[in-house]
């Protein structure tokens, strides 16, 4: 079974990371991944750097260029990726823009993907048509989830498309915002998540964009099966001994 | 109707609207509404009303008498540069300004590489009393200072892009991050025929004016509307795209679009998208331009900041893809050359995007009563800083 379904089947209050390959330093993918696993996360998103990141913010965007002048490319990450399950049992998603993926390939993508032991990916700017005329059936030749992003403007029957289309879970957006933004729980975030809630949706939902503290995450938890981490996590790993930075940060939200 | 978009919003292989989720609402709502709106007897009325009082319009196509005798044919010059503020570029934002009216937008954003499609944005905010940010590249605010302080003027807040390139390219960025921060109330005037569909469309569809026009004048003036060749620089592709339009389909046309060689197509300082880049995404659809093998997008470099990006629109990927246009490039210093002997010829002086064109009709040869008419975009009042101290004036 992909590890993404059964970690959702088995858990609750899952927090999921996010932090670009090849940062802060190009050997350090891996390394962060084994760290993040020993501190108690549940599922890891491993960024592939853009030149071009518009739906990220400041933070990931200097995190994805210090990556590229460093060197990083998708072709490094797949050999920095091969030895992945032998210390690595979570599930992990690919997370990227389109572009560098049709570079690569998408049929050599999946392939690598499945080889390497990568569960799934979230490619936010691949449109919802494209990826069901043309990613679709390879994706699901190789056992790769695909997950969405919804926003609060996304309407029901998207939502419902989307749904029927994601086999991982569905990306919930707490804002229309670039990442980083802080998370504000006010009245029309809450009806907005009780609104999803009570869809009944077929996919799990893992709220991301905002969320930094114990806090915000135990908010997002009380609404969906889990939440994302991202920038928070990228600034938290900026310098210092990288174990150390990594196991300070999940003490925050692991206690 | 063979080089238009189709229902699905692309082009042969190019186009389409690659867009994160959270921009989906808007460019959607644009989507059901744009083609409904434009073609509503008011909003042309209202259009045209304001191309003509407001814009000056129909341009002059001038039959340069001097460029004629030297290049042995008939040289017509569309003359963009007499637009108010001075290019094409407010063709385009006339009709999106009053599209975003229709959509109940309170809030114009925009980018801009030269500084010609931002003034042109913040002038039709001022005239329709709507607030109005305009993301530009530091480096552009650096060599086009006087736009800057037109904008700034014109009541429009400058937003300077510090990312990447710090150019056209990361303004754009830019812009889609304000538009995916301010989902509901904001509408974005892309300024070329790029974007995610039916961006590349409707702009073209605003600028489509140019070769109306011509047509028409070319018809009173030679007695035929077909000319033998089109001229037109491309950048993203805005004025090439409004001077091709209504020839796409006059096969015998033959429409040359000029890239810009920057320091020549192989120095590396260069944004000759056809001859240096491959198919991909960027900026939301799906088209040509120059990236490294793993689809990092590559710094493109042009003396002329309007035509300083590292991809085209998705139609001219098409035409380009199927032969229908000829996709040529000037250098640098060619431009500046063609730009001065434009100036001693005619009498005008052009915008340094717009010199690309004229300049390579020096590389054409014509049988003579051959009819030319090359898009003479904008203005060069702008760029006289550049030509200072090129020539040393």
């Amino acid at each position: 079974m992909n590890r993404i379904k059964q970690l959702f089947q088995e858990k609750k209050n899952i927090l999921s990371i996010y932090y670009t390959a090849g940062y802060p330093n190009t050997g350090d993918t891996i390394k962060i991944a084994e760290a993040l696993e020993k501190s108690g996360a549940d599922m890891l998103e491993i960024g592939f750097p853009y030149s071009d990141p518009v739906a990220d913010g400041p933070v990931i965007q200097a995190s994805s260029k210090q990556s590229l002048d460093q060197g990083m490319t998708l072709k490094l990450l797949f050999e920095q990726l091969k030895d992945l399950r032998k210390t690595v049992t979570i599930p992990v998603l690919l997370m990227g823009y389109v572009n560098p993926v049709l570079q690569f390939g998408v049929e050599k993508f999946c392939e690598a993907c499945a080889e390497v032991g990568v569960d799934g990916c979230i490619v936010p700017d691949l449109p919802m048509v494209e990826y069901e005329e043309f990613y679709k059936d390879c994706f699901e030749k190789h056992n790769l989830s695909n997950v969405f992003l919804i926003t609060p403007q996304t309407a029901e029957e998207r939502i419902h498309k989307i749904d029927g289309l994601t086999n991982g879970f569905i990306y919930l957006l707490s804002s229309s915002a670039t990442t980083g933004k802080n998370l504000e729980v006010g009245n029309t975030t809450e009806a907005y998540f009780s609104r999803i809630k009570n869809l009944n949706l077929k996919n799990p939902t893992m709220i991301g964009f905002g969320i930094s503290d114990k806090q915000t995450f135990d908010k997002a938890c009380s609404y969906a099966n889990g939440a994302i981490i991202g920038t928070a996590f990228v600034k938290a790993i900026a310098d210092g001994n990288l174990e150390e930075s990594v196991s300070t940060f999940m003490k925050k939200f692991k206690g | 109707m063979k080089y238009k978009v189709n229902e699905k919003g692309y082009y042969g292989d190019f186009g389409g609207a690659y867009i994160p989720e959270m921009l989906y609402p808007n460019v959607e709502e644009l989507r059901q509404n744009y083609l409904k709106i434009i073609d509503d007897a008011d909003f042309q009325k209202e259009f045209h009303q304001l191309l003509k009082d407001y814009v000056g319009r129909p341009s002059p196509l001038y039959l340069a008498k001097r460029y004629s005798e030297k290049y042995g044919a008939n040289i017509f010059l569309k003359r963009e540069d007499l637009n108010h503020t001075g290019a094409h570029k407010i063709n385009n934002t006339i009709g999106q300004i009053l599209l975003a009216e229709k959509l109940g937008k309170k809030r114009i954003i925009a980018e801009t590489g030269a500084g010609q499609h931002g003034v042109a944005t913040a002038t039709v905010c001022a005239l329709r009393n709507l607030e109005c940010v305009i993301y530009m590249g530091e480096v552009d605010i650096e060599r086009q200072a006087p736009n800057v302080a037109r904008m700034k003027m014109l009541g429009a807040k400058v937003v300077p892009a510090s990312s990447g390139s710090k150019t056209l390219k990361d303004a754009t960025n830019e812009a889609m991050r304000d538009w995916i921060n301010n989902p509901v109330d904001t509408h974005y005037i892309i300024g070329s025929v790029v974007g995610p569909h039916p961006y590349p469309d409707m702009v073209a569809i605003f600028q489509s004016i140019i070769s109306e026009e011509t047509k028409k004048q070319l018809l009173e003036q030679t007695g035929s509307d077909q000319p033998d060749y089109v001229l037109a620089c491309v950048g993203g592709g805005s004025n090439a795209m409004g001077m091709f339009y209504h020839f796409m389909d006059d096969e015998n046309v033959k429409l040359i679009a000029v890239e810009a060689a920057g320091k020549g197509v192989s120095s590396g300082f260069s944004a000759a998208t056809t001859y240096l880049g491959k198919e991909g995404v960027l900026h939301g659809s799906r088209s040509i331009l120059m990236q490294t093998p793993d689809g990092q997008v590559v710094e493109p470099h042009s003396v002329s900041a309007g035509l300083d990006y590292p991809g085209i629109g998705p139609q001219h990927a098409h035409l380009f893809k199927t032969g229908r246009g000829q996709y040529v490039s000037i250098t640098d210093e060619e431009s500046l050359e063609a730009g001065l002997l434009c100036t001693q010829l005619e009498g005008i002086i052009p915008a340094i995007e717009s010199a690309h064109a004229l300049a390579y009709l020096e590389k054409m040869e014509f049988k003579a009563g051959e009819n030319v008419v090359v898009c003479l975009s904008g203005r060069g009042d702008k760029d006289l800083d550049t030509y200072i101290k090129y020539f040393n004036l």
